[in-house]
């Protein structure tokens, strides 16, 4: 009648395999930290770095090499050269580091000067011209940081509202969140800290508040985010803007995950109460796997469409997001399910039956307050 | 159950009808028709990165305008005091900035320190301190009010400046904003030359007329000593064959004119040269002034300084009447159309500085489009391919809907007149994998329905219940997320976010509102427990 991808009635044990996962995840989490390092931190592209980017494009067939030997004379620092698409494409991008009040007409004659010296009479043209000064990528480099933090902490208080209706408790800690960022503010803290502090603070809030599933959430994310950027650092990608929009956006997508599976565990939770904790999320995992699988293989499917009918520009955009559906899928399954079972104390994992059942069966006495 | 239906339909088809309204104006060919009068004027805009153009951010230095401003109050101190009989010795602006002025004779403090109160209400007194001889030493600054005031006003006068430059160059669609941090974001769609456009837009434009002195000798301008009240400027001159070369010159410090006088400047050519020149227009009061300057100066020489650089200095043969001046200094045609532009518009009120500029030719913004919507059409094409087969009927109708947020979201972008970037393409890519995603859960939650031994009737009912509540919350986040970045982004990821929460917005309405009408028609047609293709 109609396919399946997924056998219905899956029952893999995904809590009983959740320390496997969880030291997957951890040594995914670390080879990226330890390559971050060995690069001293994220490779920034000249929208956070500031510099100054000439996308060049050459009428005649031209070696990258040729490009490379003709530049190195000049003084220009920190000078990149890179091919861009097809060998016979003949386009190249250049990239430099040079900073404040530089005008684009004296990078470009430094460039057009070299290119003459080297190949007399060579025909190119710039497609693209980008210079960005270091106080505008500071700024650009703040606010992406100060996105990825509002995001965070949104979807925080978000999740505890909807899934555990504590909105007072989400208030709490969006109160407390304030007043601690506030705080740090007053202390002239530098925003990298700013935004760290205010993460750890939300943690330690939602752990304090018990409120799991926001924070199982938010461990997810995080996951997702180290993951992506560490994977990154590996290939030896730059981070410009478009990045931090695809790392908001694979947040976005990561979480849909998660709340489709939280959701059913919701719903799982409400209709048979007694079932012990680990047994209803394995169940809702297991029933909603095919959904979560079809869905993140359709993602995927388009992205890669954006990342090989896309164009250039788009291209590192489009390899962040499938990098990042491939973990947020994972995570989803694997990191913000589970781990709920191990922020529950062992003695919540049966909830005691409710007591108001029986108090009225012994007839109309209500039962002792305590 | 399927009493609403009629209503339903009707409600999806006045959307659709109000949706192609929207549309049919960015359809090529459709502005110029009659149709095109009726319709709304709105459109989508394509961005930059699509369009081709510039994109600059601008610094202006409000604490020059503040050190300038400063030193025209130490002028008007000194002018006025010497009105009421005070001497004061020439004021000087100190760095923060302040203003150190000393008046000669301690018995006129309180006449002094009146006619301050009265008129330069906006300074204050930080100290003073009496020296020898009688003379005190004052130093002013500035009230917080009146240079938050001042930064406001120069601002505002940089925008201005700025716009009616562009608007004289002739640029279409220019998008000019003040931006927080003294920054101030100019977008020139359709333009590719950022240096001539930074040349225009950048220049200061600064034009002061200055007597040269000739007396100094050489050797002295080179060892950098001249009288006081001379300076030494560069001499800008440009050879035969275009190449220009610069020379030292000493002039008088103080002005004897600047450009805010000019009402016309135009290019022209010299007749015996072939060579272009700037002619200038003043006011009466310049005309006034100017036939004054020339008259007190005959056979010196005149020179004419933009922004600190003397690009002529021709001799005063005799006293020039009628308001009308000449910059001949051997420009190209652009370069003097552009300075005459500059020279109309009026200088800006504190030099800028180009903090960041992009620039992306038409080729590349072309390129940009095709490879975008490739992208976007095999996208489409693999999931509707893939839906067809995975689901049948079912697949069927989660196609339509998904076509129908395809428009629906181009739709709410022309209505809101939104701009559509490169990554907005991508927003929209993305947006296709979300709208199919809802009926994904729909379909998923019906099979397992029908599974549980549910009647496929029920199935489709239960299913589409129970589905929606978590694809409300999924996209609530994703409605979150694409809010922060269109509040953080700059121009292309705010196309980014505008695309993806239409897309989810839209995508709610398809998934949940119109397959539903889609599957009810096709089971009510149907007896109850005959089989669907799901």
């Amino acid at each position: 009648m109609s396919f399946h991808l997924i056998k219905p009635n899956t029952k893999i044990d995904f809590i009983g395999l959740r320390y496997y996962a969880f030291a997957i995840s951890a040594l995914m989490i670390i080879i990226g930290g330890i390559s971050l390092v060995m690069k001293g931190g994220p490779r920034y592209g000249i929208d956070f770095a500031g510099g100054v980017i000439l996308q060049t494009k050459f009428e005649a067939d031209t070696k990258i090499e040729t490009l490379k030997q003709a530049l190195e004379g000049t003084d220009l620092p920190g000078l990149v050269v890179q091919q861009l698409g097809k060998e016979k494409d003949n386009e190249f991008l250049i990239r430099s580091s040079v900073g404040d009040n530089i005008t684009s007409a004296a990078v470009q004659k430094t460039v057009s000067d070299a290119i003459e010296k080297s190949t007399p009479g060579a025909k190119y043209s710039y497609k693209r011209i980008e210079i960005v000064g270091p106080k505008v990528g500071e700024d650009l480099r703040g606010k992406a940081l100060e996105a990825l933090y509002y995001a965070i902490l949104l979807i925080a208080i978000y999740i505890s509202g909807r899934f555990e209706h504590r909105w007072m408790a989400a208030g709490i800690m969006a109160a407390g969140l304030f007043a601690g960022i506030t705080a740090l503010q007053y202390l002239n803290a530098p925003q990298v800290w700013l935004v760290l502090g205010a993460l750890i603070l939300t943690l330690i809030l939602c752990f304090m508040l018990k409120l799991n599933y926001a924070l199982g959430a938010i461990i997810a994310l995080i996951h997702d985010v180290l993951t992506t950027v560490g994977i990154f650092s590996i290939l030896n990608k730059e981070f410009d803007l478009t990045i931090i929009a695809a790392l908001l956006t694979l947040i976005g997508y990561s979480l849909n995950d998660t709340i489709i599976v939280y959701d059913r565990i919701r719903e799982t939770r409400r209709r048979d109460p007694d079932h012990h904790l680990p047994t209803i999320i394995n169940r809702s995992v297991n029933q909603t796997l095919s959904r979560t699988v079809l869905t993140s293989g359709l993602a995927f499917l388009s992205v890669l469409s954006l990342y090989l009918f896309g164009g250039q520009v788009i291209h590192d955009f489009a390899l962040a997001m499938l990098i990042g559906i491939i973990v947020g899928t994972y995570s989803s399954i694997y990191v913000a399910a589970p781990i709920i079972v191990s922020l529950t104390p062992e003695s919540d994992h049966t909830p005691p039956p409710p007591p108001v059942k029986a108090a009225k069966s012994r007839g109309g006495v209500k039962p002792l307050e305590v | 159950m399927y009493r609403n239906l009629r209503w339903r339909l009707l409600l999806t088809l006045a959307v659709i009808l109000v949706a192609l309204v929207f549309l049919l104006p960015s359809a090529p060919g459709i502005k110029s028709t009659t149709l095109g009068k009726i319709l709304p004027d709105s459109a989508i805009n394509l961005g930059l990165d699509l369009k081709g153009g510039i994109h600059l951010t601008l610094g202006v230095d409000v604490d020059k305008a503040i050190e300038n401003n400063m030193g025209t109050f130490g002028q008007d101190i000194k002018a006025s005091a010497r009105e009421e009989n005070i001497p004061v010795l020439k004021p000087n602006v100190l760095p923060g900035p302040r203003l150190e002025a000393v008046l000669v004779g301690a018995d006129k403090q309180d006449a002094f320190e009146k006619l301050l109160a009265k008129s330069f209400s906006s300074l204050k007194i930080d100290s003073k301190e009496t020296q020898a001889e009688g003379r005190v030493r004052y130093v002013l600054s500035m009230t917080p009010d009146y240079k938050k005031y001042l930064s406001k006003l120069t601002l505002d006068q940089a925008v201005k400046t700025i716009r009616n430059r562009i608007d004289q160059f002739g640029v279409s669609e220019p998008d000019i904003r003040r931006q927080e941090g003294n920054r101030i974001q100019v977008q020139l769609p359709g333009l590719t030359d950022p240096d001539r456009a930074i040349a225009i837009i950048g220049k200061t434009a600064h034009l002061e007329f200055k007597i040269v002195d000739d007396s100094v000798d050489p050797a002295s301008i080179k060892a950098g000593i001249v009288g006081p009240g001379r300076e030494i400027t560069t001499m800008v001159t440009r050879g035969a064959k275009g190449a220009t070369s610069e020379t030292p010159i000493v002039l008088m410090k103080e002005a004897v004119m600047t450009g805010e006088y000019i009402t016309d400047a135009r290019a022209t050519i010299e007749s015996n040269n072939n060579q272009f020149s700037v002619s200038m227009n003043f006011n009466a009061r310049g005309a006034k002034v100017f036939e004054r300057v020339t008259e007190e100066n005959i056979k010196k020489r005149l020179a004419i300084v933009l922004d600190g650089k003397c690009y002529s200095a021709p001799v005063i043969q005799d006293k020039i009447p009628g308001g009308r001046a000449q910059i001949t200094g051997s420009f190209t045609q652009d370069e003097a159309r552009d300075l005459a532009i500059v020279l109309r518009a009026g200088a800006l009120p504190a030099p800028v500085s180009v903090l960041e500029q992009r620039t992306v030719g038409p080729t590349l913004g072309q390129e940009s489009i095709d490879s975008g919507m490739m992208a976007t059409l095999i996208a489409a094409a693999a999931i509707i391919v893939f839906m067809a087969v995975y689901y049948g009927v079912a697949g069927l109708f989660a196609n339509i809907v998904l076509i129908l947020n395809i428009v629906l979201t181009m739709a709410g972008l022309a209505a809101f007149g939104a701009t559509l970037t490169l990554p907005g393409i991508a927003g929209i890519i993305l947006t296709i994998a979300m709208a199919v995603d809802a009926n994904v859960l729909i379909y998923e939650r019906i099979r397992e329905e029908l599974r549980l031994g549910l009647k496929p009737a029920d199935a489709v009912h239960k299913g589409y219940d129970l589905a929606t509540l978590a694809i409300v919350d999924s996209n609530t986040t994703n409605v979150l997320v694409a809010i922060i970045l269109y509040q953080f982004g700059t121009g292309p990821i705010r196309g980014f976010a505008v695309t993806m929460v239409l897309g989810i917005l839209m995508s709610m309405f398809t998934a949940i509102f119109v397959s539903r009408i889609m599957f009810d028609l096709y089971i009510s047609k149907r007896p109850a427990d005959a089989a669907v293709s799901i």
